[in-house]
């Protein structure tokens, strides 16, 4: 046990991740790295002992993949589902090993151990050689940013230590990887299971002179010299314990920083020079790239979380609209047009894809067209953000360039993100300021305008609704418009269809007509089936505080298939027409209407009343 | 880390630990409405403290400690409860669960098991919808247990503190989504990468105090399942032919004293420990006796709401 008793002042930290498929012997190889650097305690090798004899592949022999594989689901089913972090160090580093699955349904989950590591090892098995799963896991390295590769050569037990099986392998990954970027290959053929090259070298291959797989990762050079990048520093948190201090607290993502240099707020162009770089330990002279710190400025320039400070002959550009990569990581696909929550440094804001330039199929690399990404698919897009954000390209700068969107319903991860490029149309276009505005326009009618939202099943009764309640406003000298599929889809969107994908861009443009209308003072009836809440919440977004009123006009599906006013669910039902909501497409109910009408048993003039009503509330005579 | 930045002592893996946890516990307090420290006395909650301090300075933490205290912890960890939370100047809320005063629950009555589920878990939980706290930090490392080498650090809890292992949010880069609706929770774990020797180092690098417990001492204990138990007061009944004897024990893990089992040392300062510890041929974990109820009992515990 030498490596207990050393240590050693510059130990560092080497974060890396082992990529392999069910049978590659991933969770093997990180169970022998573990007991070879003897770190796998009595108890705990007590303990795998007896669940190999419940769970083990390996008959008598330890299955040191057990070591690893935690959860019960795993165990029971003999792979790894999640991401395991799992410890150990040697004299000269301390290693953070992210264990992920390397099935293409877990492709989520080795990008999640992919965002953190700064080496990965891939496993090919000796007798299988180069296959489409390596091809994807070189790949999801490569986008997330690793740059050093090992490619473990495992089983080489198997092949009878063949030199000519190894040559081979490794120059088929040489071939293909070539495009990928990266910055060193390096090779090792080991035996997981007998620790041939793992720790100690192998005495069955007198033919490979190379590190072991252990002295490799203990002596790689991986560093990325982030000090010596453009100056950013996200402010997270301000810390203002009293009136006499106000310090933004982050982490230095990059460059290096020291009191008198001048900076400036990425967003908003405002400049002022360090005073302190404060920490607990005292004043420091200097900071740099991973150090949480506190900085003071000697100016009082408004200063939020969220900023970026950087140097002003540095800045990085600031765009609301930019293109990248995306991988999809929810059970739900993503649609175009669909609004998220993009999180990217500390600033959280809306964010929707404008399009999918291309998917990238991860076995092949080959780029497709696509109207969707479902889960684990990777594509690269354009994306339209709600407030100018400031970009790098995340292969410049993670802290600036990689960003997670939510789903604004579930709260669910649902992508991961890397900005490739910010898009010049975001800076060319400005707005105009018009003298004449909504309140304006508003006023010389007299109106109140808003956007009322009918929606509900085909043959609810919406535009019947819809149409007596214009009527009433009209009759009291109140502007109104009426938008619905047929002078919607008859023009504006007759190039759309029923799929999921059209009808979100069908809503969206509704939406921005509907909002025009708002700004010339009318009030809006919009009748749609907008079956998806996503999009009702993206209407409602465009809109100011108050002007979306959602009206939920529920009818049982049998009353509407009995009423069925234009024949559509008898051919629904035949088949005739597809993606028909209710049918074969879902209808998801509001959560949180302004008014819900229930319309069972009663007539459409009496549902209408009800809207008035409202609408008298709110102070509009009708 | 420059050598004028008064943590020479510092080697740059614990430098980078220490600044990672720093900004981790930074988040919490910036988006969250109401955080929460979890403080449970031992070392792993010292190191913590220690960090949440730093984070802060020259202001305090904006959130307060809690203990759940089961009233079965060793007496002088209640002692240094006390001193640590007049030191360091924070808030420091106790709960201990009435119904299971009520109930009469201990480990000595009613098992491990019972009691910590009733004092320990239904105890937090308890404590946690009282005051309404919507994100708490534990001091757990993914390097203790196989289920937690999978926790995220920022790991969600869905209505009534429930946990779903499948259901866990992918945690890309140190972009923690941190979006909670009314009802949920988040569970933060701010030592998620690093490990019991970076602890000790971490202690001694930094001079942290920690309960006297973890140094060897003579102290009264019977051998019970093959570890030493300290009799610590009168509370624990003395089985039919044992008798406490002295012994130069310390432990390596703290919880309530009957479920802690010391290990004989003679390891009475830092340096010693450290020492010990690089030598030691079991875990830390070996001490609990509430791991070794049955297979992926931690798995199952943390489900129910345990940290």
């Amino acid at each position: 046990m030498p490596h207990r008793h050393l240590r050693q002042q510059q130990h560092e930290l080497l974060r890396f991740l082992t990529c392999g498929s069910v049978d590659d012997g991933k969770s093997t190889l990180i169970g022998r790295l573990l007991y070879d650097s003897q770190l796998i305690f009595e108890d705990t090798l007590a303990a795998i002992t007896r669940d190999s004899r419940k769970h083990g592949t390996t008959g008598d022999d330890i299955d040191l993949a057990l070591l690893v594989d935690g959860l019960e689901a795993e165990r029971q089913q003999g792979i790894t589902i999640d991401v395991a972090y799992r410890f150990f160090q040697t004299p000269r580093r301390s290693f953070i090993v992210a264990d992920t699955p390397g099935h293409e349904q877990y492709t989520r989950n080795m990008a999640t151990g992919a965002s953190a590591a700064s080496l990965a090892v891939i496993l090919i098995d000796a007798r299988k050689g180069v296959l489409t799963q390596t091809r994807r896991h070189s790949y999801i390295c490569s986008l997330l940013g690793i740059r050093d590769i090992v490619v473990a050569v495992n089983k080489i037990d198997l092949v009878k230590f063949d030199q000519d099986t190894f040559d081979r392998i490794v120059g088929d990954y040489v071939t293909f990887a070539s495009e990928l970027g990266f910055r060193s290959i390096v090779p090792v053929p080991i035996s997981a299971r007998y620790g041939d090259n793992v720790t100690s070298r192998s005495g069955n291959m007198p033919w490979y002179n190379g590190p072991t797989l252990l002295e490799h990762l203990e002596t790689v050079d991986v560093s990325q010299d982030l000090a010596a990048r453009p100056f950013r520093f996200p402010v997270q948190w301000v810390n203002r314990p009293n009136l006499d201090f106000r310090g933004f607290a982050g982490t230095i993502a990059s460059g290096r920083i020291a009191p008198g240099d001048q900076v400036v707020v990425a967003a908003s162009g405002k400049t002022s020079r360090i005073a302190r770089i404060v920490t607990a330990d005292g004043d420091l002279p200097a900071a740099e790239a991973g150090e949480a710190v506190t900085l003071t400025l000697e100016d009082e320039i408004d200063v939020a979380r969220g900023d970026i400070l950087v140097r002003s002959a540095e800045r990085p550009p600031v765009a609301d609209q930019f293109a990248g990569h995306l991988l999809w990581m929810d059970e739900e696909a993503m649609l175009p047009g669909r609004g998220y929550l993009m999180r990217i440094g500390n600033i959280w804001t809306p964010c929707s894809v404008t399009s999918i330039r291309h998917r990238v199929d991860v076995n092949t690399l080959e780029e497709h067209a696509a109207r969707r990404l479902s889960l684990n698919e990777i594509g690269f897009c354009n994306f339209s953000a709600g407030q100018p954000i400031p970009l790098d390209p995340y292969a410049d700068n993670r802290a600036t360039g990689a960003f997670i969107l939510v789903d604004r319903f579930t709260n669910r991860t649902a992508g991961a993100g890397m900005v490739a490029f910010p898009l010049r149309r975001a800076s060319n276009i400005h707005h105009e300021h018009f003298t004449i505005d909504k309140a304006a326009r508003a006023a010389l009618v007299g109106n109140t305008p808003m956007v009322l939202w009918f929606t509900g099943l085909s043959g609810s009764g919406k535009s019947t609704i819809a149409n007596i309640v214009e009527q009433a406003l009209h009759r009291a000298g109140r502007p109104t418009y009426s938008l619905d599929g047929d002078n919607i889809r008859h023009g504006l969107c007759r190039d759309l269809g029923f799929t999921a994908e059209d009808r979100v861009e069908n809503i969206r443009r509704v939406g921005e007509v509907a909002k025009l209308f708002v700004d010339a003072g009318m009030v809006v009836l919009c009748s749609f089936i907008s079956p998806f809440r996503a999009e009702r919440r993206m209407v409602r977004d465009l809109l100011g505080p108050g002007e979306f009123t959602e009206v939920f006009v529920d009818t049982p599906i049998e009353a509407c298939m009995a009423r069925d006013p234009k024949g559509l669910y008898a051919r629904a039902q035949a088949g005739q027409i597809k993606n028909f909501t209710g049918i074969d497409s879902p209808y998801e109910a509001p959560e949180h209407a302004e008014l819900h009408i229930l319309t069972a048993g009663r007539t459409p003039e009496d549902c209408a009343e009800e809207v008035l009503e409202r609408l008298r509330a709110a102070g509009i005579a009708c | 880390m420059s050598s004028q930045s008064g943590k020479a002592t510092l080697t740059p893996h614990l430098a980078r630990l220490e600044a990672e946890s720093i900004a981790i516990i930074r988040e919490v307090a910036a988006s969250f409405r109401k955080p929460v420290m979890l403080y449970s006395i031992g070392k792993d909650s010292g190191v913590m403290l220690h960090l949440a301090l730093k984070a802060f300075a020259p202001g305090k933490p904006p959130f307060p400690l809690l203990h759940v205290d089961t009233t079965w912890k060793f007496r002088e960890m209640i002692a240094f409860r006390d001193m640590m939370a007049k030191k360091v100047g924070m808030e420091l809320l106790v709960h201990t669960n009435p119904d299971g005063i009520e109930r009469g629950i201990s480990p000595v009555a009613s098992g491990s098991a019972l009691h910590t589920q009733v004092m320990k878990t239904e105890g937090l939980k308890q404590a946690l919808d009282k005051w309404g706290f919507d994100a708490a930090f534990g001091g757990a490392r993914r390097d203790e247990e196989k289920s937690r080498a999978k926790e995220r650090i920022f790991s969600f809890r869905g209505p009534g503190h429930s946990w779903d292992p499948r259901g866990q949010r992918p945690e890309l880069w140190n972009l923690f989504n941190t979006r909670i609706r009314d009802g949920e929770s988040i569970r933060v774990f701010p030592l998620s990468n690093w490990t019991e020797y970076d602890v000790w180092d971490y202690v001694l690098a930094e001079d942290i105090p920690v309960v006297p417990l973890y140094f060897a001492k003579q102290r009264p204990v019977v051998k019970r399942s093959g570890t030493w138990i300290m009799v610590d007061d009168e509370r624990l009944p003395l089985e039919p032919g044992e008798t406490p004897e002295m012994r130069m024990v310390r432990f390596r893990t703290l919880g309530c004293y009957p479920l802690s089992g010391a290990v004989e040392s003679t390891a009475a300062t830092l340096p010693e420990i450290i020492a010990e510890m690089r030598a030691a041929r079991t875990s830390e974990r070996q001490g609990r006796l509430i791991d070794t109820d049955e297979d992926a009992s931690m798995e199952k515990k943390k489900r129910e709401g345990y940290f």
